[in-house]
């Protein structure tokens, strides 16, 4: 099975951490990740409208290079991840948008929505399995309690995102139980840290941080994990209170693993 | 030569909306043998049917097709229409050109030309139709009551009183259903155990009446007026006729961990226990999967304690086998499980519950003794709000699409009672819409905004979140003003969506009764016929046929019991006569035939037969038993020799039918 | 040439792609929104005006650019109706426009510079074209 892998534009740059740590431990559980030879930045949106062909191309193209390479598509920033699975849907499903798409884009063989997209936890979840994983931790993380933070673009729309239970999700909780912490479930989860809008409304995007983390805290978390370099950024650069440290979720399952920033490589 | 009468229906504009009806009786017109033709505005009324007598004496017919409506509406009317001028009631034949004509067309000419064609296909099977008889079958005079609940207990208790046998299968250690989980019943607010078990006791005690509590059916065989059925009496591990009922093993049972079903989880009942004080019978029940003694071989204190040695840890299951008449389902209802309800606090916090816990908690029986209190704190609550339609009118995954019916209502009695109780505890209820059609219930619902001072928003919850002192923030919509609210209730009343009982769907099956997507038995005709099953001798009561309240429970079962009482009053049935029948020289006894039948009509008897040569053989041939075969056909398509046919639609008369179309 | 109100709408609608008929106007929606107290046309509403047909009222309302993409509305909607997608619509039909555009790029001198570059790009997508 290849796991072709599509970093995006973020994870290659300013959340480096995330994908080096990603690598690693894919490495040591058996699903090595087989980068794209090329791609482009996924467009950090998921366009809505049905007539913005352009605007799905990008996407189309990591799909179809997966296609080509056979296997599937692992990807880790939930922003990615949600446009790649919206967009691979709708070149499945909606017969005009895939018919313009192709007569665009030209490809040997036409795309359909062919490539399965897989977020990294569903491969861990999937393909490693949670039992086998518990295994192979080196450091179990004892004593820890972790608050999973599952953000929006991960679950929402539950119809096609389909990774988990969008209003009881379970697939970090139970990351965080294989890893020998004990996982905190708090109601905030869920809810948006208000993504882009910190470029345009800091104030929301303080409110939310504030509700997400004073929540997480309250119900006994000691640090909060994510999937999304900007929930990460935006849970950290604007808590105006808390003070709860932010880990993407890669980087504690190689220090688990023992392939962590300190351990070997 | 025979001397066929074809009438032609208008059907009102139905039909003469779209077919020239007398285009369509001028074409069969001119057919050879066909002696009489004509169109009318109304076949089936009584000036209708007077047509068609008079033309069968004037003209001498002999046989007749009416061009009509689906046979499934007047079928029936037609036969005994002829049958009254004395011709056989199965020398009629129906061509269908409503449903599948003028109801599917627009064109008049298209329409026109195809109700020609039916006719003349419907002329063509009619010449070899041949006079039927139906047959006699007999009737149990037993009926048979699936699920006792105030249905069930209601449908019994008025086929008794008629003076039938009735036998109520329960599958919980007592009847009473869910009605005796409530507190009080709207819109009278009088105590629902208080009405419910009068009649409980009286259905206990009819003479008439059989309760087979703890027991559920097994499989059920036969056709109307003789099903055999098998009814499995699970073990309770206590001889009801020795236990005197008085709870000494439930109040000493060491285990304590199950939680109980009938106080909705909100406490912890024993491994032998009596779901409640006033259970019917009172005979305590061991649930085994908890039960040391069963799991360990350790304990026995139930055995030690009991006054009246009635424990018996070595009780069996029991089969009984019965024959009934007619069987009624009234299995009831459960609510929606919440677990994909977490965006509203469920399984967050234990102070968000379900309208059936409240009514738990409200129950001066109930786990509380009947004080409102925050099940995590134990605490009373300063504020409460009830979130309406939570998984009901939901078209998405999680929810069901139809209005469950009974919430409005009962969501304004619970905020009736807290109000009643505790003046000082505020209560908002959010809805979407205030349904209350019934006799009383609009009334009934504005008193609890004018008298009660309840807080009515028109809007829905959108997220509940828990703190980490438990406390819990509601985020809802006023819609009429247009605000966003933050509310911060004690405690939240979620009025979860009804659906039938979990194993509606497997007893559909065996009884082989209809049922929908979302497991509500369906009944023959919305309308018309609401109580009734398509399959004769199954009837519904309750719930189970669709959400709805008391009052409504109890009139459908009167309604479903005076159909049992119509069907057991009987001294036989008439058997359908357009059965399957093997013509036995031609039969090799291939078996194909008994592998198809959905009925298990079919047997083998070795016979002598006399072949086409002539000569006699002894072969083994198929053998039809007429009053299990309900004229499927399956059988007929299975055989490959064409020995299997099927009165009133024989292989001769359909092939008629498609010389005539093609 | 102005498009009437109905046909203002109309386009709207088209590009929203959702059967807005379908709203029995619960307010879920908007009670799920994170931004809902911030809005002058909550979730519903938008929804409501756009099966009334009033497309003016659509674009000029403020929710469009109070929203988080964040989808709990489409998520919570217990009729499968997409509220995001109305919010999307409006969006794209104001900033198709010319000299529509909603973010200056000069808004970018203050930019943090560990702001991840998705912030950046997201925004500039949803509020320009």
């Amino acid at each position: 099975m290849i796991y072709n892998y599509y970093p995006g534009c973020t994870l290659s740059t300013k959340a480096k951490k995330l994908d080096v740590a990603a690598r690693r431990a894919a490495a040591v559980l058996g699903f090595p990740l087989v980068e794209l030879p090329e791609w482009q930045c996924c467009g950090a949106v998921y366009p809505m409208a049905p007539d913005a062909i352009a605007e799905r191309l990008s996407a189309v193209r990591a799909l179809a290079a997966a296609k080509a390479n056979g296997g599937v598509l692992v990807t880790l920033c939930s922003a990615c991840h949600h446009v790649l699975k919206r967009v691979n849907h709708d070149m499945a499903a909606n017969e005009e948008i895939c018919r313009k798409v192709n007569n665009y884009l030209q490809l040997e063989e036409p795309y359909h929505g062919e490539t399965k997209v897989l977020h990294y936890l569903e491969v861990l979840r999937d393909h490693v399995g949670w039992e086998k994983l518990a295994q192979q931790v080196k450091n179990p993380l004892k004593g820890c309690s972790i608050g999973a933070y599952y953000g929006c673009l991960l679950l929402r729309p539950g119809q096609v995102m389909t990774m988990d239970d969008p209003e009881c999700p379970n697939i970090l909780e139970d990351f965080i139980k294989a890893l020998g912490a004990a996982p905190v479930k708090y109601s905030m989860r869920n809810e948006c840290c208000a993504g882009y809008l910190a470029v345009t409304d800091k104030g929301m995007c303080q409110r939310m941080v504030g509700e997400i983390k004073s929540n997480a805290a309250g119900m006994g978390a000691q640090k909060l994990i994510t999937a999304c370099p900007l929930c990460a950024y935006n849970l950290v650069a604007n808590d105006t209170a808390n003070g709860l440290p932010v880990q993407y979720f890669t980087e504690l399952l190689a220090e688990a693993l023992g392939v962590g920033e300190g351990g070997a490589e | 030569m025979q001397k066929i009468g074809v009438f032609v229906c208008w059907c009102g504009s139905n039909i003469a909306g779209t077919v020239d009806v007398a285009a369509v009786a001028e074409a069969v017109r001119q057919i050879p043998d066909v002696a009489f033709a004509t169109d009318y505005k109304y076949m089936c009324s009584e000036q209708g049917q007077a047509i068609i007598r008079q033309a069968v004496q004037d003209y001498q017919l002999d046989r007749i097709v009416v061009c009509s409506c689906s046979p499934r509406m007047h079928e029936a009317t037609f036969r005994k229409c002829a049958e009254s001028v004395g011709i056989n009631p199965y020398m009629v034949e129906i061509a269908n050109i409503r449903e599948q004509c003028s109801w599917v067309l627009k064109d008049k000419a298209e329409a026109t030309a195809k109700a020609i064609k039916l006719a003349k296909a419907a002329i063509a099977k009619v010449r070899f139709n041949t006079p039927l008889h139906a047959g006699k079958s007999s009737v149990v005079k037993r009926a048979l009551v699936i699920g006792g609940g105030i249905a069930g207990i209601q449908t019994a208790l008025d086929i008794a009183e008629a003076g039938y046998k009735v036998d109520i299968v329960e599958k919980e250690p007592t009847i009473g259903g869910r009605m005796a989980q409530l507190d009080k019943t709207f819109p009278t607010l009088d105590c629902s155990a208080c009405i419910l078990t009068p009649k409980m006791v009286d259905a206990a005690q009819h003479e008439n009446i059989t309760l087979y509590t703890y027991s559920e059916v097994e499989k059920v065989s036969g056709f109307v007026g003789n099903f055999d059925v098998t009814i499995r009496k699970k073990a309770r591990s206590v001889k009801a006729d020795m236990c005197s009922g008085c709870g000494l093993c439930t109040e000493k049972c060491p285990s304590r961990k199950t939680p109980s079903e009938f106080d909705m989880n909100l406490k912890n009942r024993g491994a032998i226990y009596i779901p409640f004080a006033q259970a019917i019978p009172k005979v305590p029940v061991i649930d085994r999967d908890a039960c040391l003694k069963f799991k360990t071989g350790k304990c026995g204190i139930c055995s030690m304690v009991c006054p009246c040695d009635a424990i018996d840890y070595t009780q069996q299951d029991e089969l009984i086998t019965e024959k009934y008449g007619a069987i009624v389902l009234a299995t009831g209802f459960e609510l929606l499980p919440l677990d994909k309800f977490g965006d509203l606090g469920w399984g967050a916090s234990k102070d968000v519950i379900s309208s059936l816990q409240l009514e738990r908690l409200t129950n001066a029986a109930g786990p509380t003794e009947g004080h409102l209190v925050c099940p995590s704190s134990g605490k009373e609550p300063k504020s409460v709000v009830i979130v309406s339609c939570v998984g009901s009118r939901d078209t998405t995954e999680r929810g069901k699409t139809y209005c469950s019916k009974i919430c409005c209502m009962y969501n304004a009695k619970h905020a009736m009672y807290i109000r009643e109780k505790y003046p000082n505890v505020d209560v908002t209820v959010f809805y979407i819409d205030v349904r209350t059609p019934g006799k009383g219930f609009d009334e009934f619902q504005r008193r609890a905004v004018e008298e009660y001072g309840v807080h009515y928003v028109r809007g829905q919850v959108g997220k509940v979140v828990v703190d980490g002192d438990g406390k819990l923030t509601v985020f809802a919509s006023d819609l009429n003003s247009g605000r966003h609210l933050m509310l911060f209730p004690d405690l939240v009343v979620l009025a979860a969506a009804v659906k039938p009982a979990p194993d509606a769907r497997k007893l559909a099956t065996m009884l082989t009764a209809s049922i929908d997507n979302d497991d509500f038995y369906v009944e023959a005709h919305p309308k018309l016929r609401p109580v009734e099953s398509p399959t004769a001798g199954i009837f519904l009561s309750g719930m189970c046929q669709g959400p709805k309240d008391i009052p409504e429970t109890v009139s459908q079962a009167g309604a479903a019991a005076a159909k049992v009482i119509g069907l057991l009053a009987k001294d036989h049935l008439e058997t359908n006569p357009c059965t399957a029948v093997c013509q036995e020289n031609i039969c090799s006894g291939c078996k194909s035939c008994a592998h198809v039948c959905p009925y298990g009509a079919i047997t083998y008897a070795d016979k002598q037969i006399i072949t086409l040569n002539g000569t006699r053989e002894q072969r083994t041939v198929a053998v039809v038993n007429e009053a299990l075969c309900q004229g499927c056909g399956a059988c007929t398509v299975a055989c490959p020799s064409t020995a299997m046919d099927l009165k009133g639609f024989t292989n001769k008369q359909i092939l008629a039918e498609v010389d005539a179309l093609c | 040439m102005e498009l009437t109100d109905k046909e203002l709408a109309q386009q709207i609608l088209h590009l929203a792609g959702t059967d807005v008929k379908r709203c029995i106007q619960c307010g879920r929606c908007s009670a799920a929104c994170p931004a809902g107290d911030k809005m002058d046309y909550v979730p519903s509403r938008m929804v409501w005006e756009l099966v009334n047909g009033n497309g003016a009222s659509l674009v000029k309302a403020d929710a469009p650019w109070r929203c988080l993409s964040c989808f709990a509305c489409e998520q919570r909607c217990p009729r499968g109706v997409s509220p995001a997608a109305v919010m999307e619509a409006v969006r794209l039909t104001v900033i198709r426009k010319q000299g529509a555009n909603k973010l200056p790029a000069e808004s970018l001198e203050n930019y943090p510079a560990d702001m991840p570059q998705q912030a950046l790009v997201a925004a500039f997508r949803k509020y320009n074209k």
